[in-house]
């Protein structure tokens, strides 16, 4: 009897994220799907962002987040990947057991710390040597690449430590090199865990916000160069959401709808690659 | 009236059968011995009896009765306390030597300062561990030996005050002396309890059992007094495996 | 002239590499860290840490937000933490693969990778507007309890999935039924991974800016109650750092909040190993 009615609470609780996962579709949808069809798909997609008077254009801000995208993925996978290879194979069981927790760390510092580094060391140093104003795809790409580092390291080394060793053993008894078997062994075996790291990082890098703020300048055009001004999905949301009022508002839950279906979909895709095992 | 009597028992994990209509009766107060090579159901047997089965999600058919009540009416948990079961690995759950022992009479009731001291004592004394450990009840139970361990849960089940003591080759990781003094134990409680030992060593069951039974790919070949049994067996089977001639 | 690289030199330089770039991972890691506290530990005084905030910041001290961050942290912990383990008690005793299992974790991990401004926005929408709590500590104590949902629930599975099964089975064959069985075995083992998860949740939830300041506010004054609207460390850090109002003080704040997460990460991860070298 007791047992029966715990069963029937705990299942309750345990709905409660899928529940609260439904909650926030449904807000961010009904705040921001009305508005892309009162300003029309045209208006929506078009270079055009004045909210308070009638211009809803997105475009240049969905290229923002991208270009930003691609840039911290273009830091975050190299170094994440060399980190995750050299901590599963090239690492003493002491190394993996201090540099893993090391790495994890960097995700537990809060993004506004990231990007006031990004304001006091970095975008000086980028205006002072490639010169523009510092504030710049380059500066938001960097910061955003290390902030993705812990997750595409720690799912990726994962993925490698769960490679048999039967292969390693395979690879080195016809005698191939180490790096050898890591480029053509390792890593095509642990392919699809890395992949879904990536994918993971990568909604990571869309979805920042106030790192992105700081360091990314905010200009309202799609940039030429990457030591150009860029504005984020993300950033014009936490930049005009605290005044903004009727389709204003609207605009930016359309933003959020947009963000939150790119993360959606990114998170199905790695769901689907980490549960095929 | 028998103890306990199986009625033409048989038992299913998901693909395969582990026991395959068994009859048998277990009398009051006497140790009965099951012995068998590896796979031969033993342990499915004292599962069944305690319905231990249940969480491992195999099924039944056939007919187990309690003091001739049968143990599916039973309250699962009554059931489960009035027949105890002791593991070949001793399991101590964390917490200290008093919690592990007062954790199953807890359970059931609200119980003063005062009970559980008096009943911490004297499961320990009939478990034979009183004295090793008295000075430490409220230690960690883990860093008990093996065989002091094997006795504490041996305590932990006697505090239920069961029935019948079920046992599970019960000294399997132990030395000759904590087994000697296990056995010495069984031989003490006998008077009180009901045994049923099941043990991989047939000079253990020589030693200690009142009556074996013999079991082998799931099905009960022979049971007889100890004596009987061990000096002139009926089945080849049996006769090869007291020899030793099963590996 | 040709040169070829032989196996063993491409081997040597392809370590390098790799050593090479793990290394500027720890340094830029520790650089951060050394930066924000060498900046930041002169303002530590116990004025800073006790003084209201005047001026916009520029001058005082940062109690406010310590009050802010300490009261939001413990409503979305203290609403967090039994969502959370209840779920990976549920996950882990009362499901087997199937549907049901899939859904629940489905939504555990989704939540976990949807961004802090989205759950801005629904702070914001439902918490402050819908429900008209307004900017308050109970704002965005409900939002970051959702935010860190799945990280403790996560951690709890695993810590619930690593208590031995022989436990279980000890429990039951001593007439314990299911919710005994949990409560006085199941949990008590697995409390030190369950408390990885809800310091490791609590983390995330100091650390955050884009979840609480839409559903909190950035009022600086002392909360006097929970439906006071506040403004948490990060808040208060991002605002002086982004508005340049006081360098001094914004390296203080950070400083003070990189001292919490270490810590917090440290009591982590020391939980972890004492309950990794236990039960593995
Ligand atoms: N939980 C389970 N799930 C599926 N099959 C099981 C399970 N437990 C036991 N079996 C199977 O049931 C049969 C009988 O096993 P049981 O453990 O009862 O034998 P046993 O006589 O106790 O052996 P041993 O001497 O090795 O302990 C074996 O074939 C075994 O593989
Ligand atoms: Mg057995």
């Amino acid at each position: 009897m007791k047992d029966k009615i715990a069963e029937k609470l705990l299942l309750f609780i345990a709905l409660s994220a899928i529940i609260s996962l439904m909650l926030i579709t449904f807000f961010i949808f009904q705040q921001g799907i009305p508005l892309i069809f009162k300003a029309g798909l045209g208006n929506f997609l078009s270079l055009k962002w004045a909210p308070t008077r009638g211009g809803f254009g997105i475009l240049s801000m969905v290229v923002g987040s991208l270009m930003v995208t691609a840039g911290a993925l273009a830091v975050g996978i190299p170094f994440g990947l060399a980190a995750a290879i050299f901590l599963a194979e090239f690492s003493s069981k002491a190394i993996q057991k201090t540099l893993k927790p090391i790495i994890e760390l960097l995700a537990g510092i809060p993004s506004v710390v990231y990007g006031f580094i990004g304001i006091v060391i970095l975008v000086p140093f980028i205006r002072e040597t490639f010169g523009g104003p510092g504030f710049s795809v380059l500066a938001a790409s960097i910061i955003l690449g290390i902030m993705i580092l812990p997750t595409i390291v720690s799912i990726s080394y994962d993925a490698l430590l769960a490679v048999p060793n039967t292969y390693r053993e395979g690879s080195y008894a016809v005698g191939a090199t180490k790096w050898q078997t890591v480029v053509l062994l390792l890593l095509p075996a642990a392919r699809s865990g890395i992949v879904a790291g990536i994918i993971l990082g990568m909604g990571r890098a869309i979805g920042e916000t106030m790192a992105v703020i700081m360091i990314a300048g905010n200009a309202l055009k799609i940039p030429g160069s990457i030591l150009d001004s860029v504005r984020t999905l993300t950033s014009t949301i936490a930049l005009e959401l605290g005044y903004a009022a009727g389709d204003h508002r609207g605009a930016l839950f359309a933003c959020g709808s947009i963000l939150f279906l790119i993360i959606i979909v990114l998170n199905i895709i790695a769901i689907r690659i980490t549960s095929r095992k | 009236m028998s103890k306990i009597s199986i009625k033409r028992l048989s038992l299913y994990y998901d693909s395969c059968q582990a026991l395959k209509d068994i009859s048998l009766d277990v009398e009051s107060g006497e140790i009965l011995a099951v012995i068998g090579p590896a796979n031969s159901g033993k342990s499915s047997l004292l599962r069944a009896l305690n319905r231990l089965y249940e969480i491992d999600r195999a099924s039944i058919e056939g007919d187990i009765r309690l003091d001739n009540e049968s143990i599916f009416r039973l309250p699962i948990n009554v059931l489960r306390r009035r027949i105890g079961i002791i593991f070949a690995t001793p399991v101590v759950l964390p917490g200290s030597i008093r919690k592990n022992i007062s954790y199953g009479p807890r359970l059931h009731r609200k119980l003063s300062k005062s009970d559980v001291d008096e009943l911490v004592e004297r499961a320990l004394k009939s478990a034979n561990l009183w004295d090793e450990v008295k000075e430490r009840l409220a230690e960690s139970a883990s860093f008990l030996s093996g065989g002091q361990q094997q006795r504490l849960c041996i305590a932990r089940t006697l505090a239920m005050r069961p029935e019948v003591i079920m046992m599970d080759e019960p000294c399997s990781g132990l030395d000759p002396i904590s087994t000697a003094k296990i056995e010495a134990t069984m031989l003490e409680l006998k008077k009180e309890y009901t045994f049923i030992l099941v043990t991989n060593n047939t000079k253990q069951a020589a030693r200690v059992s009142d009556r074996t039974a013999f079991f082998y790919l799931g099905e009960l070949i022979e049971i007889g007094s100890t004596q009987r049994l061990f000096t002139s067996p009926v089945d080849r089977r049996t006769d090869d495996y007291i020899r030793g001639k099963f590996g | 002239m040709t040169f070829r690289i032989g196996p063993r030199t491409s081997q040597i330089i392809f370590y390098v590499i790799l050593l090479t770039m793990t290394a500027i991972v720890v340094i830029v890691l520790f650089f951060i860290i050394f930066y924000v506290l060498r900046n930041g530990v002169d303002q530590l005084t116990l004025e800073f840490l006790s003084d209201k905030t005047r001026e916009m910041g520029k001058e005082g001290g940062i109690l406010p937000s310590i009050l802010g961050t300490l009261f939001i942290t413990v409503v979305a912990t203290v609403i967090a933490t039994p969502l959370g383990v209840g779920s990976a008690v549920y996950l882990v005793e009362y499901t087997r693969a199937g549907p049901i299992r899939r859904i629940i974790s489905f939504g555990a991990d989704c939540l976990a990778g949807v961004p802090s401004i989205i759950f801005g926005l629904f702070g914001f929408i439902f918490f402050v507007i819908s429900m008209n709590l307004g900017w308050s500590i109970l704002s965005g104590g409900l939002t970051l309890a959702v935010m860190i949902l799945p990280t403790i629930i996560r951690t709890s599975e695993e810590a619930i999935k690593s208590v031995p099964h022989t436990y279980r089975e000890i429990s039951y064959s001593l007439g314990g039924g299911k919710l005994d069985t949990i409560l006085r075995v199941v949990i008590p083992t697995a409390l030190p991974g369950i408390l990885t998860g809800v310091i490791l949740g609590i983390g995330r939830a100091v650390g955050e800016t884009a979840a609480v300041i839409f559903t909190a506010g950035s009022s600086l004054g002392l909360p006097t109650s929970i439906f006071s609207s506040t403004r948490t460390l990060a808040v208060h850090f991002y605002i002086l750092a982004r508005e340049g109002i006081s360098m001094p003080k914004a390296y203080g704040t950070a400083a003070v909040l990189i001292i919490i997460i270490l810590a917090i990460n440290f009591i982590a991860y020391r939980l972890m190993h004492r309950f990794i070298a236990r039960y593995y």
